[in-house]
């Protein structure tokens, strides 16, 4: 569970989680930011431009491109030429990188983009879910998801270190709950630079665009190699699997803050319900989980902080004496019902002996409020469950029947 | 001489795409930063696990090229190695005038110090001959092909350089395969300004616009000759240069030498049509004042 060291409280200073996200980005000492705005991103990359503005990131361009598309094509070149690089959008945005976040991981160039989580239109909306991210799955970048601004901050290094390692060399998102944490205020640590400065290295690579030492990048593969391009996209996914766990290991040693590795666990030695979901939805999870079990009620929280890589042995550990599993999913995939987290426990679960049963809810769409209540209902849902079977393994909450 | 551009390559014989790579790094020698978007010179050139590259190149997609290049610039320059780096696209028609133009506009407008060389084969030929947005008027392509009510491609050619020159580009020119030296010296002269640069190059395709592979020099040439592709630079705005066509040939000369206008001679209408073609090549010796 999430630690943050008692002398820290001294160093709180009460921020929006953009500006947390903004400053960690420019501790890490990037050399190219490039992004287009879009709501509810604006704020983090406002906040970058005034740094850049007031000459507070020494050897940093920020580009002002024309797309979402090039704001990420132009990293392409940046992260090639040796760069650290920064971006940051949303679901529109995210959407029109589609083609480019493929080219950048299967380029092999690591760099951070921060995902300001919101839903995709139509119809157009401009509040929160993890529609966007989730859609962008197979694209090869690395996802983790965070829990407050504290986390979606202090992520951002984590990722760089993850993503410029050696055995990973693959872009990541850090994603962060559209204006629940982009536009919150909060006491928090603000990244502290000193550390920083001992906890991510100069990214240095042999692999660039250098007129000393040409390279080729971006050849055409035909069917007797492109193979095996992607299997070691996906090697390199494997190991990045401890590195997460290690970039959280390292970081909770020099700073004292820890939130979990691939996955964080609350309450689920014993539990006989564990709910699992990402992303800002977890505090108020949290907040039911206590109030259940002071009510008697054996209930367990998975945090999920990796998506990509999915950390199947982590979670296969953390779920094994529990009796149901329940997913609760921002995001949908239309057709099959069913949200991402609970399409991978199904996944990660079969195969195995654990054979507890796995229902999922699709939640907080668009930005729709997520009560206490809610979860508590569907806790109710998950005890007849364990009483008498699934009825519904999927299905969507707090649905209006009058708009239906 | 080191050629900077391995033979070996895959290109079809007499492709402009690869002459033109040649003739570009060899007026700029080893220190530069090539992107390729794709298409032929990608396909031709970088087939895994060789590459014809003897300087550093990258292929990233099909529409981004003038953003890939604009973060190489912008990186370069913040890491303080830019120095005499020059950052090169060298792009097709498609991925510069149709898919790609959002971004070779956003770079101009930035007004990054790159040089963007448009190898203009008139239509998509990596993917078999398609009509582009710089496809000329009345060629047949396998996307505008002339038939029983149609004389090919219906509409006029897109004209680029005018719009990079509309984005402040501080220099601007077109250039032909057939005149090396004269597209050489451009080169070099956009290598020599700071800003973002723009040539338009004039490349015969053997395969897409259909004649002999020891045509490709000739046909340039006639399209210069017949001022269908006035030849000219602009500086800062204003065209400083033009190249005079001496004893302006009929369109006809140029136009007969290729399939992609056969339909031109063999079909009732042809004529008529033509003139409409000769009417361009008059209207480009007024506006660029090429006699």
């Amino acid at each position: 569970m999430a630690i943050l060291r008692e002398a820290d409280k001294d160093k709180m200073t009460v921020v929006e989680g953009s500006y947390a996200v903004a400053h960690a980005v420019k501790v890490c000492r990037p050399h190219v930011i490039s992004a287009y705005p879009i709501t509810p991103q604006t704020h983090i990359v406002e906040e970058l431009s005034q740094f850049i503005a007031d000459g507070e990131i020494p050897n940093c361009a920020y580009m002002n491109v024309e797309s979402e598309f090039s704001a990420l094509s132009a990293l392409v070149g940046s992260a090639a030429t040796g760069a650290r690089c920064y971006s940051a959008t949303t679901s529109q945005g995210l959407a029109l990188m589609h083609e480019v976040l493929f080219n950048f991981s299967g380029l092999r160039l690591p760099m951070v983009m921060t995902i300001v989580n919101r839903a995709l239109s139509a119809p157009i909306n401009i509040w929160n879910d993890q529609q966007d991210s989730i859609s962008q799955r197979d694209t090869g970048w690395i996802q983790l998801y965070a829990e407050d601004i504290q986390e979606a901050s202090d992520m951002i290094a984590q990722a760089y270190k993850i993503s410029e390692d050696k055995d990973v060399l693959l872009p990541a998102m850090v994603c962060m709950d559209g204006f629940i944490l982009s536009h919150v205020y909060e006491p928090l640590v603000l990244l502290e630079e000193d550390l920083t400065n001992e906890y991510l290295k100069p990214y240095e690579t042999n692999y660039k665009l250098d007129p000393k030492n040409p390279l080729s990048f971006g050849a055409f593969a035909d069917p007797s190699s492109y193979t095996e391009f992607r299997y070691l996209q996906q090697q390199a996914m494997d190991k990045a699997i401890n590195k997460v766990e290690e970039a959280a290991d390292e970081f909770k040693e020099l700073y004292g803050r820890y939130y979990g590795g691939v996955i964080d666990t609350y309450m689920t030695e014993d539990a006989d319900i564990i709910l699992c979901a990402m992303g800002s939805i977890i505090g108020t999870l949290r907040d039911v989980v206590d109030n259940l079990r002071s009510n008697g009620k054996k209930v367990g929280l998975l945090k999920v902080r990796a998506f990509r890589p999915f950390p199947a042995e982590a979670i296969k550990q953390a779920v094994s004496n529990t009796s149901v599993i329940v997913a609760l999913d921002k995001n949908i995939s239309i057709g099959l019902n069913e949200g991402a987290l609970l399409t991978e426990l199904k996944s990660i679960l079969y195969n195995t002996n654990l054979n507890m049963p796995v229902i999922g809810f699709s939640i907080g769409h668009g930005g729709r409020d997520i009560p206490e209540k809610t979860i508590e209902d569907i806790v109710q849902k998950a005890e007849n469950v364990i009483k008498s079977g699934i009825s519904h393994e999927s299905e969507f909450v707090d649905l209006r029947e009058d708009l239906i | 001489m080191k050629e900077l551009l391995s033979p070996g390559h895959t290109a079809c014989p007499a492709c402009c795409d690869t002459m033109i790579a040649k003739f570009t790094l060899r007026a700029l020698g080893e220190d530069c930063i090539i992107i390729s978007p794709t298409g032929c010179l990608e396909v031709t050139t970088s087939a895994f696990p060789t590459s014809s590259w003897n300087v550093p190149w990258i292929h990233s997609l099909f529409e981004n090229a003038g953003a890939v290049a604009s973060g190489i610039e912008a990186a370069l320059k913040a890491m303080n190695k830019k120095e005499d780096t020059k950052v090169v696209v060298l792009a097709g028609d498609g991925g510069t005038l149709d898919i790609g133009i959002r971004s070779i506009s956003g770079a101009f407008e930035r007004g990054h110090d790159i040089i963007y060389i448009c190898i203009d084969n008139e239509a998509y030929m990596n993917t078999g001959v398609q009509r582009s947005g710089a496809t000329p008027f009345n060629a047949t392509t396998t996307t505008s092909p002339s038939g029983k009510v149609s004389f090919g491609n219906p509409l006029p050619k897109k004209n680029m350089p005018a719009i990079m020159n509309a984005h402040g580009a501080p220099y601007v020119a077109t250039a032909t395969l057939a005149y090396p030296k004269d597209f050489m010296k451009k080169v070099k002269k956009a290598g020599s300004i700071e800003g973002p640069t723009y040539i338009h190059a004039h490349a015969p395709c053997t395969t897409g616009w259909g004649f002999d592979t020891s045509k490709t020099v000739e046909i340039g040439k006639l399209a210069v000759q017949t001022a269908l592709w006035p030849l000219y630079e602009i500086e800062n705005g204003t065209i400083t240069s033009v190249k005079k066509v001496k004893n302006k040939k009929p369109v006809e000369e140029y136009l007969r030498m290729q399939k992609r206008f056969k339909h031109l001679f063999t079909k009732e209408g042809g004529e008529e049509e033509i003139a409409k073609i000769q009417k361009i090549a008059d209207e480009n010796i007024d506006i660029f004042g090429l006699q």
